[in-house]
């Protein structure tokens, strides 16, 4: 007699979420942004639509700034007859020069990836973009429907949210309208890893440890990725065995001091941690709605 | 701090392992406003060592900023996620948060205390196994507490942890616990509760949580964290008949067909005989279908693909259903609803209902009482307003097949939709079929003219498109449509090129014959306003009383004239098709305007001079005059 797992009715409840988007709404898409959460996601599209292709793009936002490692992976899916990966890059960023060094972390997030990614889904006319946030990444998030409505300008109104029934999503909006769609919600972090390792899912290397050359700044350790992190008057990149937990732009990135270089080793390291994995990550820093607000702009 | 327990496990694997054999509970925080539900999830995610450093570090800045608790750590700030929520010290929507322990993993839902957002505590407690019902021990039962627990009950949850909170502000008094716990109980005797434990807790300082206090020594039941650790929930949905919604047709290509759905209830296997409803067809599974190769079995909560061995029609929408067991179908329910919207619902009103993969048009067709969640007395009430909780009977566009809430949670349960606004304005539960024999409300569903309208939700009308060859009637009337249809009206264009080429084939141009195209039309036209659409024509229409003829064959208010006018010089210097041309040269005869004449309307609804005005703009006048006459919303 089948007993299922705690794993598999998470997956269950993910593939059930994939294939009502599918379903209801016109034009979707799904978030690809390399890290692990995307390959998790990546994997539960293929098993939803098998032996079917998966039904819809995948849609990577490109703030020029990520790990190269990250970009040779996402290029091998690109490779890929059976997914359809776009990608997309905000342009006039690129002609203003815009970057995290030379206008800050807040300015480059915002043009580069919210103010693109609106731009993408404008583009394209997508009504639903589906995204690999889970709701124990952060407060705000854990208050965010799995049928994330938006308006016609992306905005987030969280104060009046669709109530959300049973697994009955409510996929209608009008033109122009559209919804974020988080089918991993109520995963965290230690099932992610747990369903990597079970599922055998191919992540970036980056996630394991390895010698890499980094400096430390303001307690963090930032990778030097290439020629264009600016390094300061007698600093010097240093060869330490380091990994990263979570991965965005690299200037924006924490790596931390590691030696697991299997998955079961990451998730030793993690049943012993005392950080959370948005430690690293500037972005969350600056103020302590900032998540928020930046969802309500239109950020993920 | 570490946020997951260390692992007790010689190796990785072992530990591994014993997560996945972890069962998993799923409960909410219900209760009046500050009865201190953030609190305790805060505190239980803290104890149960949820919270990283760098989370309690900000936590404790915030409590210092916004806390209630002066220099304490304000345990609700964890959970109240929103801006708005830490700045206003109350919960706004439900928060949901993991933590597990030896034995099980849970998923609390924490849900708001204040009246206005009831919908989004019944959000939180639709998924549900278990609940949590607050009660601050200085105020005892309150109207939210008997609102909330009567929503729990409704939804079908079987299990209350009643945690009497705040003790430190009343002694640790154990008459004041007596007295509510039994206020309660009175309260939710009949509310169908398999079991309801009682804890004196106090939130803030920590007692009963996860440890007995000595400050309770009158308490000998166990504290909260030990009570859900260990608290039976039976699961008893593997054990009912086969159900599975098919949320996705998969046809990859010719030789595959399979369905794809999720199982509600029940089991399945290759060689069964399976139920497709409503069509009520049967057939054997083939296989079942995954991605790491087929399956001998499906059970409750998998997402699966059946491949079935006859060919039989089954769309999105359909239920799967176990052949010896199939689940009802009908078309009209007595319901519970529960309503969410500021405006009220409206019986005879046309929305949309969600249930299953299904979406269809529903109507309440008679609302039977009202509920006081107070007293829980049936009062007459002929509308829901917003948080009441009512008994109605539906009426629906088509048959679908389901199981009674409370027989089958996921095959009763549904959500109302409105049309207009894409809103999610109500829940409601299925009680029972009305029978068609036994009921007589059938007959009050005489399917008229003005169900069919209100069934699509809109008032049809004649939009009356009349102007010379070339004066842009088609181009407005185009256009006109397409906003119609953006706003999802449902629409239906007549022009010399669907009619006169087939329903008036036989007709050419001489006055008789414009005559009766135009009163053929006129008829057609009528039949679509009885079917509840806006009709859409753009005829040339040249004579007067011919218009009056349709005009006078529907009702007041349905037909609308639009005078489509462009001078004789503008439509014939347009002329796209080459007809004024030809009907100079003479190769055209009776065409309007050269040889035969053109009575322009004297009392048009709309005046459209198109020499003067782009088509877009036409199309804004005829929307803006059909919104000032109420005939669409605005
Ligand atoms: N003294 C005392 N205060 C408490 C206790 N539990 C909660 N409080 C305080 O009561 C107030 C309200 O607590 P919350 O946890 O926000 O209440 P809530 O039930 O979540 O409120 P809503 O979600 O807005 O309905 C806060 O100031 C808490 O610090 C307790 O056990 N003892
Ligand atoms: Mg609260």
């Amino acid at each position: 007699m089948t007993q299922l797992t705690h794993l598999d009715r998470l997956e269950a409840e993910s593939i059930h979420i994939l294939r009502e988007v599918a379903a209801s709404m016109q034009n979707p898409v799904m978030m690809y942004s390399i890290g692990k959460d995307s390959s998790v996601l990546l994997h539960l599209a293929r098993k939803a639509f098998h032996p079917g292709p998966i039904p819809f793009p995948l849609l990577h936002v490109d703030t020029t700034w990520k790990f190269s490692e990250m970009i040779a992976f996402r290029d091998v899916l690109k490779d890929d007859p059976q997914t359809d990966l776009l990608v997309h890059i905000n342009q006039e960023g690129v002609d203003q020069g815009i970057g995290p060094f030379t206008h800050g972390s807040a300015l480059h997030t915002d043009v580069m990836k919210t103010q693109a990614l609106k731009q993408a889904l404008d583009k394209y006319k997508f009504d639903a973009a589906i995204g690999g946030a889970r709701r124990d990444e952060e407060k705000s998030r854990a208050k965010e429907r799995i049928f994330s409505f938006r308006s016609a300008q992306h905005r987030w109104d969280p104060k009046n949210q669709r109530p959300e029934l049973w697994s009955l999503y409510n996929t209608r909006i009008k033109p122009g309208e559209s919804v974020r769609v988080f089918p991993i919600s109520n995963w965290t972090e230690l099932d992610i890893w747990q369903y990597i390792y079970q599922e055998n899912i191919e992540i970036v290397p980056l996630y394991f440890a390895a010698e890499r050359p980094v400096v430390e700044r303001d307690g963090i350790l930032v990778m030097v990725d290439d020629d264009r992190l600016p390094l300061e008057p007698g600093e010097e990149p240093m060869m330490k065995t380091v990994r990263f937990r979570t991965l965005g732009c690299y200037p924006l990135t924490g790596a931390v001091e590691s030696t697991a270089s299997t998955i079961t080793e990451i998730i030793e390291e993690m049943l012993r941690t005392t950080t959370s994995e948005r430690e690293g990550r500037a972005i969350d820093k600056d103020a302590p709605a900032s998540m928020e607000m930046k969802k309500q702009e239109g950020y993920f | 701090m570490n946020a997951y327990a260390a692992p007790q496990f010689a190796d990785i694997e072992t530990y591994l392992d014993s997560q996945l054999k972890k069962s998993l509970l799923r409960f909410i925080t219900c209760g009046s406003v500050d009865d201190g539900k953030s609190t305790l999830i805060g505190r239980l995610l803290y104890e149960s060592k949820m919270i990283f450093d760098d989370q309690l570090a900000s936590l404790k800045n915030e409590s210092k900023k916004f806390g209630t608790q002066g220099e304490e750590i304000d345990f609700a700030l964890l959970v109240d996620g929103l801006a708005a929520e830490r700045e206003q010290g109350i919960t706004i929507d439900v928060a949901y948060r993991f933590f597990s322990t030896d034995r099980r993993k849970f998923i609390v839902a924490d849900t708001p205390g204040h009246e206005q957002y009831t919908r989004n505590m019944a959000t939180g407690a639709s998924t549900a196994d278990l609940a949590i019902v607050m009660i601050d021990a200085r105020k005892g039962v309150l109207t939210q507490t008997r609102r909330h627990s009567f929503i729990v009950s409704l939804l079908g949850i079987k299990h209350v942890v009643l945690c009497i909170n705040k003790m430190d502000l009343v002694d640790y008094d154990k008459a004041v616990y007596d007295k509510i716990l039994k206020d309660y109980r009175d309260f939710a005797a009949d509310f169908g509760f398999e079991s309801v434990q009682a804890i004196p807790v106090s939130a803030l300082a920590g007692d009963n949580v996860v440890t007995n206090s000595d400050r309770t020594p009158w308490y000998d039941g166990p504290p909260l964290m030990e009570y859900l650790d260990t608290v039976e929930i039976r699961a008893e949905d593997q054990d009912k008949a086969f159900r599975m919604p098919v949320q996705w047709v998969s046809r990859p290509n010719l030789d595959f067909r399979g369905f794809a759905g999720q199982i509600v209830s029940g089991r399945i296997r290759p060689g069964e005989s399976v139920r497709a409803l409503p069509s009520g067809r049967s057939s054997k599974v083939a296989s079942i279908v995954s991605y790491s190769g087929d399956l001998d079995e499906g059970v409750e909560g998998q997402s699966i693909t059946l491949t079935l061995e006859d060919e039989i029609d089954i769309s999105r929408g359909d239920v799967l259903c176990a052949d010896q067991a199939p689940a009802e179908v009908s078309d009209q329910f007595q319901s519970t609803i529960l309503w969410m919207s500021d405006s009220a619902m409206l019986p005879g009103r046309s929305y949309v209902m969600k249930i299953g993969a299904r979406e269809c048009q529903m109507q309440v067709t008679e609302q039977r009482y009202r509920v006081d969640v107070n007293t829980r007395a049936h009062e007459a009430a002929k509308t829901l307003n917003l948080n009441e909780i009512g008994v109605c009977n539906i009426a629906l566009d088509r048959e679908i097949a389901f199981d009674a809430y409370g027989d089958n949670r996921r095959m009763g349960g549904f959500i109302i939709i409105d049309r207009m606004t894409n809103e999610t304005v109500g829940m409601g539960l299925i009680n029972f079929a009305l029978r068609r024999a036994s009921n007589i409300h059938r007959q009050s569903l005489d399917v008229s003219k003005e169900l069919r309208a209100s069934m699509k939700g809109q008032k049809p009308v004649i939009l009356w498109f009349t102007g010379l060859s070339g004066a842009g009637k088609s181009t407005v009337a185009n256009i006109v449509e397409k906003r119609l249809a953006a706003m999802g009206k449902h629409t239906y264009t007549l022009d010399g090129d669907n009619v006169r080429h087939g329903l008036n084939h036989d007709l050419g141009f001489t006055d008789a014959d414009r005559v009766e195209n135009i009163r053929r039309v006129g008829e057609v036209s009528k039949l679509m306003v009885d079917a509840g659409l806006i009709v859409l024509v753009s005829f040339i229409s040249p004579f007067r009383a011919e218009r009056r003829i349709v005009r006078q064959m529907v009702e007041d208010g349905e037909f609308w004239e639009v005078f489509v006018d462009a001078p004789l010089e503008v439509a014939e210097s347009r002329d796209v098709k080459g007809l004024y041309k030809k009907a100079r040269a003479g190769e055209i005869k009776n065409f309007t305007g050269i040889d035969s004449p053109y009575e322009a309307p004297l009392e048009p609804e709309v005046h459209l001079e198109t020499d003067k005005l782009s088509p877009e703009d036409g199309a804004d006048r005829v929307i803006a005059m059909l919104q000032q006459a109420g005939v669409l919303s605005s």
